[in-house]
């Protein structure tokens, strides 16, 4: 066994141990350990993925001296592989890109505290992405809900607090559906390990054995993933889950927290049930009637909207409501418009995060939206950035916005049934997007009168001043242009991925 | 043969006080035991009328309840929705749970090759007695490493949200102060109860997660009777006596060398296990304290790691720091 072949354990391992570690350092060597961290596991993952690139085989790292079903494993193939590489760049950027309101908004005391729920949510991530033990993966996703908990009420207001408690509601209520249906599964198969799951769920499809608590099994695992990836009937903890954190968790957790459960239900569609037992079992439909209506409800939402950030927090819902829509077709194009998808809305929700916040700040730290007239004007970089994010939600041509809309178009042509709702749906959709996000732009770039900017006193930020998130701003950028002008061997290695899958 | 001793003497000797006890002439408690009863939380009327006056101003200001018809709507139709929503999930649950295997049977799925080894060759291959400790702590013992970080990270959320770290709370009353207005002062009942129970229960726990191998126990359960122990004496004798030995620093440190350790000795076996190199830790004779390889260690491990957990949270919940 090649050496390299050991990263993936030893990166989850790492990011798992450097939690307890930054209980005993102060925040500053806190931080330092978590980026250190993140470098290496993110360094570690891109060669674990040229290996895999070169093998062109995915391979099993079995947990411990036993073997599969005895033991844990992980199994790591193009597509876990990527992932990780693409999570831990983001996390990366999010983090220093709201280092300036993290200092400002946490307590000197409680900083190390927070980069400790961030290490364990990156272990979290790592571990869901990797798994091939269904419980294992559930072990994980409570890890991830604890950091996210945590994440959130950081920043002690009682609107955090307020968010903080009814995203564990709902998301220990998806835990908790999630964890039933785990366990129909297990007393059907009598495995956890996702492979043999499968191939006895093959059996039980072909027996017709057991057909109703294998449809409800899978039902409880949907609908317990929708609720904790705020798909738009339970999306209601988002806004201000989103809307009232501190600037680095409302990055990582529109980009972060959400991806890794939909990641997670893509292993359960094709690793531990099989697609095709899915697509016969009707419950795709339901996740696209869903995803449809969140498209169109979500940006209702947002047009609605004053407070920029939770503006943006809205075009999120509506962003998961492409992605559960692109399962919903149920072919593999529309899956692999969907993963395109987590990873274009990842690059450019987060964008868009750090982006308002550099707006805001040039607006005095109001978020109210007519305050923000002219502040791209101000803050120059963080209004190019808004632009460029706004652009890509919209899918302008050039973004990766516009090529995930252009692969959810052409997966709707495979479907036949579904091809008018989803032609329509994507319509209506890029205009609403395009309604709230455009006001935003040109809102930005209207001139303001001199008197109002003295009055308010306004300040000019210059992107010199604040390093860090100067830095952020101009890799995400780059991040979003290269997704959008260089996809085919994004694509492609989705695509290969999706292969290794079966 | 009886002698005379003067009356002074007498006062004094176990007898007089025994007989004076049953005479009721004299209560021994009385100026050795503060006999003060607990305060009771008391609000008078109007501020209960103003913090609720408050709460539904600030309600209608945050969501603008007087506008938004999509919260008040559903206000309205919440229980409804919750009726709805609850009968329909017990139906469809209760339908399911009809036509899985019945329970026990022999031919069910889960009775498959995967239990079957754990059973007949749980004890040679890890060399625990107990095969559920075997199965969590060597066979799946990835799943438990994150359980108990699960464990950690709950503190951590806890420390989060209760931990006061500004000495002085909002009235600026110090804490200390104000933890002991409601709570207990030197309760002698309580202490002298405390004494005799508290050092059998450590005692239990230890021998509990010590024994976790060889019979019914483990880190969990044991560190879970530690940490009740634990809360107890701090009930008893207050925060002086217990930061003597237990304080914040305390559990930040035996959390990290705990859970470091784990990580330490789980990746050694993760590791020799992938890469198929043999394990150089013996399992030794079943049966014995000192066997079933790593087990006792991890067990060691995930105790404190629980009775810190216990400790933590009953400290962080009475007064928001240590």
């Amino acid at each position: 066994m090649a050496f390299v072949q050991n990263f993936p354990f030893i990166s989850i391992l790492l990011s798992l141990f450097a939690g307890p570690i930054s209980s005993v350092l102060d925040g500053k060597w806190a931080k330092r350990l978590n980026l250190f961290v993140i470098t290496v596991i993110g360094a570690m993952s891109a060669a674990v993925l040229a290996f895999v690139i070169g093998t062109g085989q995915e391979y099993i790292f079995t947990m411990g001296h036993f073997p599969a079903p005895w033991g844990n494993e992980i199994r790591v193939g193009i597509l876990e592989a990527a992932m990780a590489v693409f999570f831990c760049v983001i996390m990366f950027l999010c983090v220093i890109g709201g280092v300036l309101e993290r200092e400002a908004e946490i307590e000197e005391t409680k900083q190390n505290l927070y980069y400790i729920m961030v290490n364990l949510l990156l272990c979290s991530l790592l571990a869901l992405i990797y798994t091939n033990d269904l419980f294992t993966a559930y072990v994980f996703v409570e890890i991830n809900t604890i950091s996210a908990c945590g994440l959130i009420m950081i920043r002690q207001t009682g609107r955090t607090f307020e968010a903080a408690t009814r995203y564990m509601i709902m998301s220990l209520l998806g835990s908790g559906l999630l964890l039933l249906g785990i366990c129909f599964l297990y007393s059907l198969t009598g495995h956890l390990l996702m492979s043999n799951i499968k191939e006895q769920a093959a059996v039980l499809q072909a027996s017709g054995q057991y057909h109703i608590p294998l449809l409800v099994a899978i039902c409880l695992m949907s609908v317990g993933i929708a609720i904790k990836s705020a798909l738009y009937p339970f999306h209601t903890w988002l806004p201000d889950a989103y809307g009232y954190s501190t600037l680095s968790s409302a990055a990582i957790l529109s980009s972060l927290v959400s991806k890794g459960y939909i990641f997670l239900l893509v292993k359960i569609f094709y690793r531990v049930i099989g697609f095709d037992i899915i697509r016969e079992s009707k419950v795709i439909n339901i996740l696209f009637v869903f995803g449809v209506a969140g498209m169109i409800m979500g940006s209702v939402n947002a047009i609605r909207e004053n407070d920029i950030n939770r503006m943006i927090a809205y075009s999120s819902v509506a962003q998961i409501g492409y992605i559960y829509m692109g399962f919903g077709l149920g072919t593999t194009a529309g899956m692999i418009a969907s993963i395109y998808h987590i990873v274009s809305h990842a690059a450019t929700k987060s964008l868009l995060f750090v982006a308002a916040s550099g707006i805001t700040d040039a607006s005095g730290k109001s978020r109210d939206f007519f305050d923000l007239t002219g502040a791209g004007y101000r803050n120059k970089l963080a209004g190019a950035a808004f632009t460029v994010g706004s652009l890509s939600m919209v899918g302008f041509p050039m973004f990766s916005g516009f090529i995930s809309k252009l692969l959810f178009a052409q997966a709707a042509m495979g479907n036949k049934h579904k091809v008018m709702i989803t032609m329509i749906a994507l319509a209506i959709s890029v205009i609403l997007n395009a309604v709230y996000f455009m006001k935003t732009v040109i809102r930005i770039y209207t001139p303001e009168k001199r008197e109002v900017i003295m009055d308010k006193g306004f300040e000019e930020i210059n992107a010199w001043e604040q390093p860090a998130k100067s830095t952020a701003l101009i890799c995400f950028i780059a991040l979003n242009l290269f997704l959008g002008l260089l996809s085919e061997p994004v694509i492609g290695l989705i695509q290969h991925g999706l292969e290794m899958f079966d | 043969m009886s002698r005379k001793i003067p009356e002074k003497e007498y006062e004094k000797t176990v007898s007089f006080r025994l007989k004076q006890w049953l005479d009721g002439t004299k209560d021994p408690f009385v100026d050795t035991v503060e006999m003060k009863p607990q305060e009771e939380f008391l609000e008078d009327d109007n501020t209960v009328i103003k913090r609720n006056k408050e709460r539904r101003q600030r309600l209608e200001r945050v969501y603008d309840l007087a506008n938004n018809w999509e919260v008040s709507g559903f206000q309205k139709l919440y229980k409804v929705f919750c009726a709805v929503f609850c009968l329909f999930l017990v139906a469809m649950l209760l339908i399911a749970v009809s036509y899985l295997p019945s329970y026990g049977h022999a031919e069910n799925p889960v009775n498959n090759e995967v239990a079957g080894r754990y059973i007949e060759k749980g004890l040679q291959e890890t060399g625990a007695v107990n095969i559920v400790t075997g199965m969590i702590l060597d066979y799946r013992a990835f799943d438990t490493l994150g359980e108990s970080h699960v464990l950690f990270i709950a503190t951590c959320t806890v420390l989060i949200l209760l931990r006061k770290d500004k000495k002085k709370d909002e009235n600026g009353k110090d804490i200390e102060v104000s933890d002991r207005i409601y709570e207990p002062k030197n309760d002698l009942i309580l202490q002298t109860a405390a004494r005799v129970l508290v050092p059998p229960i450590i005692i239990f726990g230890v021998y509990v997660i010590l024994g976790g191998h060889l019979g019914p126990g483990g880190g969990f359960s044991g560190g879970a009777i530690i940490g009740a122990g634990l809360i107890l004496y701090l009930n008893a004798f207050g925060f002086q006596k217990t930061e003597r030995f237990f304080t914040g620093k305390t559990y930040k440190i035996l959390s990290v060398c705990a859970l470091g350790c784990y990580c330490l000795a789980k990746s050694y076996s993760f590791y020799t296990g992938a890469n198929h190199i043999e394990s150089m830790i013996p399992l030794g004779t079943p049966g014995a304290i000192l066997s079933s390889g790593l087990i006792l260690i991890l067990n060691i491990c995930v105790g404190i790691v629980v009775a810190g957990t216990m400790y933590t949270f009953y400290v962080m919940f009475r007064k928001g720091g240590y």
